[in-house]
């Protein structure tokens, strides 16, 4: 006979504000099986758990249910309680009253009592049902994948190979940086980004440890946790780089003008180029899209004047397969179109109202003005700057609902620029709010108030020329009118927005995305750095908006996770899986069809049937690759397949002590 | 094609010259027009600032009538065309609303026929039909394409994009004008405040005057009788407002179709505007 | 500026009524002031669009019937195209012009002749089914004490034969009539309730 101990908790008022708590351990003492009912202030405290362990001990306990917060939360908390008493971990149930019961159901106490009762005896009913489960073990490739060579990635790679493990490093431009080799200077500090951004990226190319991908993506990942298989594709960069010596006379030579993605459209690069004269590696590309060879098959001339015979013109993209134990995602961030939807904006026809990212390019002395501020339609220098804020973000109606978080701190930023660089101009910037939580930020925000910036509160209805001006039709709420300003130069603060691809990236990888596509941590609060797949790890702007303080201290964050998960030969395993009751199955396979982690694989086996020895194909779990979610134990029709911990008699067990 | 006709209050006085423009415009096109018999006055803003039930009646009575005819309706006047259409709409969304108004009407409206915009009907026939049309193409004039609030607004409704929208200048391009990229274009004209409140309309009037006068326009065009009165007979208080004044021709779009399509001045009725329109036959010739 | 009190009674009536009665959630505006940034009429208005959401929301409803903006909204309708949290706000004007017209609020300012010019329009269509023009200037002008008003215009429409003598009628009057008699009762009742 099971002997099942119920401990309820209060969670101070969480819980204890709305359920009759003690009522609720009363009601559970009568369920079968249980010989000890009680509840405590805080469970999950010290004390909370030695009162269990205690228990566990004097009332020789087999199994335990916690009626507390969500399992997500707790689960291995209580578990690591049991183990402490000398119990099995997974002989734990929990019943989750807070979230599913006392907030959801504040307004009626009696019978969130009533519920928080149910949900009891549902967990009592499993709980009599649990077996021990025993963790495997799967070993661990100490070699990680950073996908995404920005401030986040580069950290985090450094850190990873810093602490003595191999990195791979695929990032799909042709240079390493991300945005802030773009940026100027840096809030709050104003330390120029190129000095704190370029040294990095040179550690990381020198670095032993760290194999560099660019102009390279992944396409392909297979495994596991610990024994990942992924495919790099390297894009053709039609320049052999063992032979260049990055002397640059192709670029100097190269006929053909574009627009450059580094200079955000302010200014041009050539067909075979580098990105910027600081970029890394510091060898060229040939941009097949706009190369007149290509698309005309006639020019070559950088092949002509290639003093080292570098340029291929037939290299193809190349498929790298790499091992590796973990994967960090550092994949950043973009910029939102604005011009696709902001119409009273002017849908981007007018060549003066620019992006913040482009102001950075502007003003930075490597730039296409050489760090002098002047305007795209005449190069003359402007006397009146407006900058609007919160354009494409909190915003439902034509962009996103979140707050970008960044772009109140940069656009103080570049307010204080244009009064620093142009004396005697106006500055006038639209904003909803000042949003300055930070160190040093409010501090910075209140300077560039000092500096003589005008802050107008309101949004921006419309914006459209005049004469040569721009005039920038808004409101000021405090003052409670219409207001309107001439501008030489608009900038626009539009919001971030997870880069291109980082939804299909998402889908590859095998993470989840929100509904903005910004990667889901595991836990919001708990485990912020980790996806909610074992073995990948966040880092940067890619999880959410994030400015460079933050996005660092994710990344180191996600690189401490991936040297814990590196810091042995092999992990335990959740025993949560699906098993298949070879007997049981006849080999249709339905389950392969509906596992998202590709998890369940064909084997053959052989078995005596009347004496004769027979081969017969049946379904087998990867118990690396599965996930515990389920889906196959529904889609066997012989009932072959169980979930570990959720067997389809503890199932049934839990709907029948719910509704009979 | 054939469309049940709704002229509007306003087409048959203040703006016969549209009326007739657009009958000639419409026939020359291929349109077989039947004006709805018994139609009454869509309540315009009177209606729907007193009470919506009022303004749903009134528009869903005559779009009974066009049902009764089993034809699509066109409303040359944007404001008839906004009302019927927004009217079609809210009903479409909202059963219950839809049974108290067509009790209320006493003619109950089904919801089986479309309301359509003058620029709709002619962009429907499609540019290469009105290109084929034209005998005197509109080289020389620059047009500034004004569509007011009551086309492009509210969404549900819009005949094209609210902030920059394009199909007029299609229809102008393929008569062979010229249109002027400018800045006020669905700016709107203030016309519902003209009579009461004249001296707030007549600075909401220069304003876009201004901007079409900056844009180097010689004509308006526009398709709505309100605001054309509001751009023509007032230009002449509204020009104390502007700096760089010169006269600015308010003509309607059909009036300038009707043109390029070789009607006479006086079948269209350019002789019926305030702001003398003589210096845009001079330069079509 | 006289200090305004905001413990009013039932703060959250007017806000459910508006929401009710336009459909639009109110609630949502978190005040950025598009709609009064783009407004065509802002320049002349009493209360800005932005500051009666809010006031909606504080449920300061004798401040808001009594402005002048509610009727000198033109129903343009950029302030809806343009409101980041997909607000009708021309809706919402309209809701609060009804409910002043149905509180008998007196417009004041330049919210009379609206109210008026609106009052004669209506009685010209439920008498002729269609909008008798001459006649409505006319009753306005004459109501609104200023004779003359728009004579030039009135002259020049005369002269190009834009103005009618006698109003042109839709054989379905007694129709209109009918609609209009309706509508008063319903609206009756649910005044009443
Ligand atoms: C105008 C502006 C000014 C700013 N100023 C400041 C400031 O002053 N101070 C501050 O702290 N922050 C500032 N920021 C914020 C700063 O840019 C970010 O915090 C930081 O760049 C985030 O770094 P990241 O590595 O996460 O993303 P990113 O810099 O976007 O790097 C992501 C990298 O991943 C690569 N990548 C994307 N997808 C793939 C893929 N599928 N495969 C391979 N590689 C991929 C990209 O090419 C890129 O190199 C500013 C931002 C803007 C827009
Ligand atoms: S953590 Fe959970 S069980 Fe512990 S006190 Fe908080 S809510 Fe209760
Ligand atoms: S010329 Fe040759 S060696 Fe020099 S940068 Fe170009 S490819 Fe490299
Ligand atoms: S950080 Fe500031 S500017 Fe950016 S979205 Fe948030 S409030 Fe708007
Ligand atoms: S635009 Fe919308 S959200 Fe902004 S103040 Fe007006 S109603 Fe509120
Ligand atoms: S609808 Fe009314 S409130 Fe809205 S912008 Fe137009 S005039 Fe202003």
């Amino acid at each position: 006979m099971k002997r099942i101990g119920v401990f309820v908790c209060w969670c101070g008022t969480n819980i204890g504000g709305v359920v009759d708590v003690p009522q609720v351990a009363k009601a559970a003492s009568s369920f079968p099986g249980v010989v000890l009912a009680t509840d405590y202030k805080y469970m999950c405290s010290e004390p909370g758990q030695e009162l269990i362990v205690q228990a566990i001990r004097e009332h020789r306990l087999t199994r335990v249910v916690v009626a507390a917060c969500t399992p997500r939360l707790h689960e291995n908390t209580f578990r690591k309680t049991l183990e402490r008493a000398g119990l099995n971990p997974y002989l734990l149930e929990i019943a989750n009253i807070r979230e599913q019961c006392a907030w959801a159901h504040q307004k009626q106490p009696g019978r969130a009592t009533e519920k928080a009762i149910s949900l009891v005896r549902r967990a009592v009913a499993k709980a009599s049902r649990l077996e021990p489960l025993f963790a495997s073990t799967i070993p661990v490739t100490r070699k990680a994948l950073v996908i995404g060579g920005g401030i986040a990635g580069m950290q985090a790679a450094l850190d990873i190979a810093d602490a003595g493990h191999q990195v791979i490093l695929v990032e799909r431009e042709p240079t390493i940086g991300g945005k802030m080799a773009m940026l100027d200077k840096t809030f709050p500090t104003l330390d120029c980004s190129a000095c704190i951004c370029t040294p990095k990226m040179v550690a990381v190319a020198q670095h032993p440890s760290i194999t560099l991908y660019t102009y390279a993506e992944v396409e392909k990942v297979e495994g596991y946790v610990g024994n990942f298989e992924v495919t790099i594709r390297q894009k053709a960069r039609s320049v052999d780089h063992t032979k260049c010596t990055g002397c640059g006379t192709c670029w100097e030579k190269c006929p053909t003008r574009v627009p450059s993605e580094f200079e955000q459209g302010l200014g041009t690069r050539k067909a075979i180029y580098v990105s910027f004269p600081q970029a890394v590696p510091n060898k060229p590309v040939i941009d097949r899209r706009h190369c007149r060879y290509f698309a005309a098959g006639k020019c070559r001339v950088c092949e002509k004047v290639c003093p080292t015979g570098a340029i291929d013109y037939q290299q193809g993209d190349q498929l790298i397969k790499e091992k590796v134990g973990a994967i960090v995602m550092a994949t950043g961030y973009d910029l939102f179109e604005w011009e696709k939807v902001y119409g009273e904006y002017g849908y981007g026809r007018y060549p003066n109202v620019i992006t913040s990212l482009q102001f950075e390019r502007l003003i930075n002395a490597s730039g296409p003005t050489g760090g002098k501020i002047l305007r795209p339609s005449d190069g003359k220098e402007p006397q009146s700057v407006v900058f609007v804020k919160c354009v494409g973000s909190r915003d439902p109606a034509k962009g996103k609902e979140y707050c970008s978080r960044i772009c109140c701190m940069y656009t103080a930023k570049h307010a204080h620029q244009v009064l620093e660089k142009l004396p005697g101009a106006r500055v006038y910037v639209f904003y909803m709010d000042v949003r300055t939580a930070g160190k040093a930020y409010e501090e910075f925000y209140l300077r560039t108030l000092q500096d003589g910036a005008h802050y107008i509160r309101g949004r921006v209805s419309k914006i459209y020329p005049e004469g040569d001006r721009l005039i920038v039709r808004g409101v000021d709420t405090l003052l409670g009118r219409q207001v309107e300003v001439g501008a030489d130069l608009v900038v626009l603060a539009t919001a971030v927005v997870p880069s291109r691809g980082a939804a299909e990236l998402a889908r590859l990888v095998g993470i989840s995305c929100d509904q903005n596509d910004f990667y889901t941590e595991a836990h919001p609060k708990l485990r912020p750095v980790e996806a909610n797949t074992a073995g990948i790890f966040l880092a940067g702007a890619c999880q959410g908006p994030k400015d460079i303080p933050d996005t660092v201290a994710q990344a180191s964050a996600a690189a401490a996770k991936v040297c814990a998960l590196f810091s042995r030969e092999e992990m335990a395993a959740e025993p949560t899986v699906a098993q298949v009751n070879q007997f049981l199955c006849y080999g249709c396979l339905e389950c392969q069809k509906v596992c998202p982690y590709r998890a369940i694989e064909p084997v053959t086996v052989s078995e005596n049937a009347a004496g004769k020895k027979i081969e017969r194909t049946v379904a087998s779990v990867n118990s690396g690759l599965c996930q515990g979610c389920g889906a196959c134990t529904v889609a066997c029709k012989p009932g072959a397949i169980n979930l570990k911990g959720f067997s389809n008699e503890q199932v049934l067990a839990e709907v029948d002590a719910l509704c009979l | 094609m054939r469309l049940a006709y709704y002229p509007g209050c306003s087409l048959e006085t203040s703006a016969r010259e549209y009326n007739h423009s657009v009958q000639l415009v419409g026939r020359l096109m291929g349109v077989e027009f039947h004006e709805i018999p018994d139609w009454s006055c869509c309540g315009a803003s009177a209606g729907h600032t007193t009470s919506r039930l009022l303004a749903l009646a009134l528009a869903a009575r005559n779009l009974a009538l066009a049902e009764e005819m089993g034809l699509d309706v066109v409303a040359p006047c944007a404001a008839c065309y906004q009302r019927l259409a927004l009217a079609r709409h809210e009903l479409a969304a909202n059963p219950s609303l839809w049974e108290r108004v067509n009790g209320i009407t006493g003619r109950p409206f089904n919801g089986t026929i479309r309301v359509k915009s003058i620029v709709e009907m002619l962009l429907s026939a499609g540019t290469e039909k009105i290109k084929s049309l034209v005998v005197r193409p509109l080289r020389g004039l620059k047009v500034a394409a004004y569509y007011g609030c009551l086309l492009v607004r509210p969404r549900a409704i819009q005949i094209d994009d609210a902030e920059n929208p394009q199909v007029m200048e299609k229809i102008l391009r393929a008569a062979g004008a010229e249109v002027v990229d400018w800045t006020h274009k669905t700016e709107c004209c203030g016309a519902s405040l003209a009579v009461s409140n004249e001296e707030v309309a007549i600075p909401i009037i220069s304003r876009i005057l201004k901007a079409a006068l900056a844009a180097g326009a010689n004509c308006i065009a526009c398709a709505c009788p309100l605001c054309h009165f509001n751009l023509d007979i007032r230009q002449a208080k509204a020009k104390r407002f502007l700096a760089n004044y010169r006269p600015l021709p308010v003509l309607y779009l059909t009036q300038l179709l009707g043109l390029a399509m070789g009607q006479g001045e006086r079948e269209l009725g350019l002789e019926a505007h305030f702001v003398e329109t003589r210096s845009i036959l001079k330069m079509v010739g | 500026m006289a200090t305004l009190k905001l413990d009013v009674e039932n703060p959250r009536e007017l806000l459910e009524y508006v929401q009710r009665e336009s459909g639009q959630p109110v609630e949502k505006c978190y005040q950025c002031g598009k709609c009064t940034a783009g407004c065509t009429v802002a320049f002349a208005f009493d209360l800005m669009p932005h500051q009666i959401m809010h006031m909606i929301r504080l449920g300061l409803r004798e401040e808001i019937l009594r402005a002048q903006s509610i009727w000198l909204c033109t129903t343009c309708v950029i302030c809806t195209a343009r409101c980041p949290q997909n607000i009708d706000v021309a809706a919402v004007m309209e809701t609060l012009r009804i409910l002043a017209r149905r509180q008998k609020a007196l417009p004041t300012g330049k919210a009379r002749p609206v109210a008026l010019f609106n009052r004669l329009f209506l009685d010209s269509i439920r008498k002729h089914g269609r909008l008798f023009e001459l006649a409505t200037m006319v009753l306005f002008n004459l109501k609104s004490g200023h004779l003359f008003r728009e004579a030039e215009t009135g002259w020049f429409m005369w002269r190009k034969g834009k103005l009618k003598l006698t109003p042109t009628r839709p054989r379905g009057t007694e129709e209109i009539e009918r609609i209009f008699a309706r509508l008063q009762e319903v609206e009756g009742e649910e005044d009443r309730r």
